[in-house]
């Protein structure tokens, strides 16, 4: 019954997203890049970010924590599990009464369910099983829950979005609503939508989150970044990942 | 703020920036018209601010005529003719605080401290460019009589 829901409501949100498509000014980063950074993208074997996605795929059944649990030992394969899933995040965890990213529900399963500790942001192992996990949703169209939970820190995203910071005084909103498409020095600006982190970024030279390209924008206006796995983040994901609806998720993503 | 330990801790702080006390000035109608420092601004010097992306920053965004310099932004208007378009004191206005003229706009305010959010610690307290750098850039800015320049798309 759930299923036959979840299907419907999915094909709904494919058919409002083929409506939408016409009119559809979104462009996702991967449509700016160069033919070879494209190409690099779309081959698995020249895609840098699928070698964090293949060790997260063998942390997804390694045993950890005093009962040697693995990912796998409770949610089974990933690409039946996992499927659809990061297209969903960041969801509202009861548990904690506020929201969570994919990663911080990844590190919360490690610590609390395989009782393994939590994995700290941004580390290997985190990056990687995150991509992982958002591999199995490639392709899928992003689909934010309607979680009336979620509404206040959605709003909080957005008004953090069109905030301005830093010593350079800009907010998220002047350079990628109001420039998207122009050129800060050499630099295209592109429309920011979340739809292939973790990503394997050229300048990092290695696979990294929403939250690390995020500092590093704050960075850029010489504003103070919020700590990694912050709440702040978290609001800006889920404004992001809301603007950026119906379109489909590309982990992991290869960008400049 | 004032305390002697703040000033001293940020004398020895690199940079170029001078912190917590700001030349006062006035707007009138859309310009501050007396010089920041007294004096008038050095011109070459300006030009080498405007020139340098760490500094200056103004390449990032705008173009203008400086052909040793690749990879111009195109976010905002040319600099080439602003002498001819501005006047010396509607020059200083946007470059001390772009915001007292747009307050919806871009451009950093280069003269200011107040007001601005998250500011990161390195930058804290300090402007973008300090007094005598203003001016530089101001003076240099109003030597950019020619329209034709800096067309380079």
């Amino acid at each position: 019954m759930w299923n036959e829901l979840r299907s419907a409501g999915v094909i709904a949100a494919l058919a409002l997203c083929a409506g939408a498509r016409a009119e559809d000014a979104r462009r996702s980063g991967f449509d700016d890049m160069g033919p070879g950074t494209q190409a690099m993208q779309r081959e698995d074997s020249s895609n840098p970010g699928m070698l964090s996605a293949l060790e997260g795929e063998s942390l997804w059944s390694a045993p950890a924590g005093p009962a040697q649990t693995s990912c796998a030992s409770c949610h089974g394969e990933a690409s039946a599990s996992m499927k659809g899933v990061a297209a969903r995040y960041p969801a509202f965890d009861t548990a904690s009464q506020r929201p969570l990213d994919l990663a911080g529900r990844i590190s919360q399963c490690r610590d609390q369910r395989q009782q393994a500790g939590p994995l700290p942001r941004e580390s290997r192992e985190l990056v990687a099983l995150t991509t992982y996990v958002g591999l199995q949703s490639r392709g899928q169209p992003i689909a934010p829950p309607e979680d009336a939970r979620l509404t206040p820190f959605r709003d909080a995203g957005k008004a953090l979005y069109s905030q301005r910071m830093g010593q350079l005084n800009f907010s998220c909103a002047q350079c990628h609503d109001e420039n998207a498409g122009g050129h800060l020095g050499a630099a295209l600006i592109p429309q920011a939508h979340p739809t292939g982190y973790p990503l394997y970024r050229l300048e990092w030279q290695a696979t990294g989150s929403l939250q690390r390209r995020l500092r590093n924008c704050m960075i850029g206006t010489r504003a103070e970044p919020f700590t990694y796995g912050g709440l702040e983040y978290i609001e800006l994901e889920l404004f992001l990942m809301q603007r950026a609806a119906g379109m489909a998720i590309e982990t992991p993503a290869v960008r400049p | 703020m004032r305390a002697p330990a703040a000033f001293l801790a940020l004398a020895f702080l690199p940079g170029p920036c001078q912190a917590a006390e700001l030349v006062q000035y006035q707007i009138e109608n859309g310009e501050i018209r007396a010089s920041l420092t007294g004096q008038p601004g050095n011109p070459v010097r300006g030009r080498a601010i405007v020139a340098e992306r760490q500094k200056g920053l103004c390449l990032l965004c705008h173009t203008g005529s400086f052909p040793e310099e690749r990879f111009q932004g195109d976010l905002a208007p040319t600099l080439a003719g602003v002498g001819a378009r501005m006047s010396e004191g509607q020059l200083r206005l946007r470059m001390v605080d772009g915001t007292k003229v747009n307050g919806q706009t871009i451009m950093p305010p280069y003269y200011r401290i107040d007001g601005l959010a998250r500011v990161a610690p390195a930058f804290r307290g300090k402007t973008l460019l300090n007094a005598p750098e203003i001016e530089d850039v101001v003076a240099y800015l109003r030597t950019l009589r020619d329209d034709d320049a800096g067309q380079s798309k």
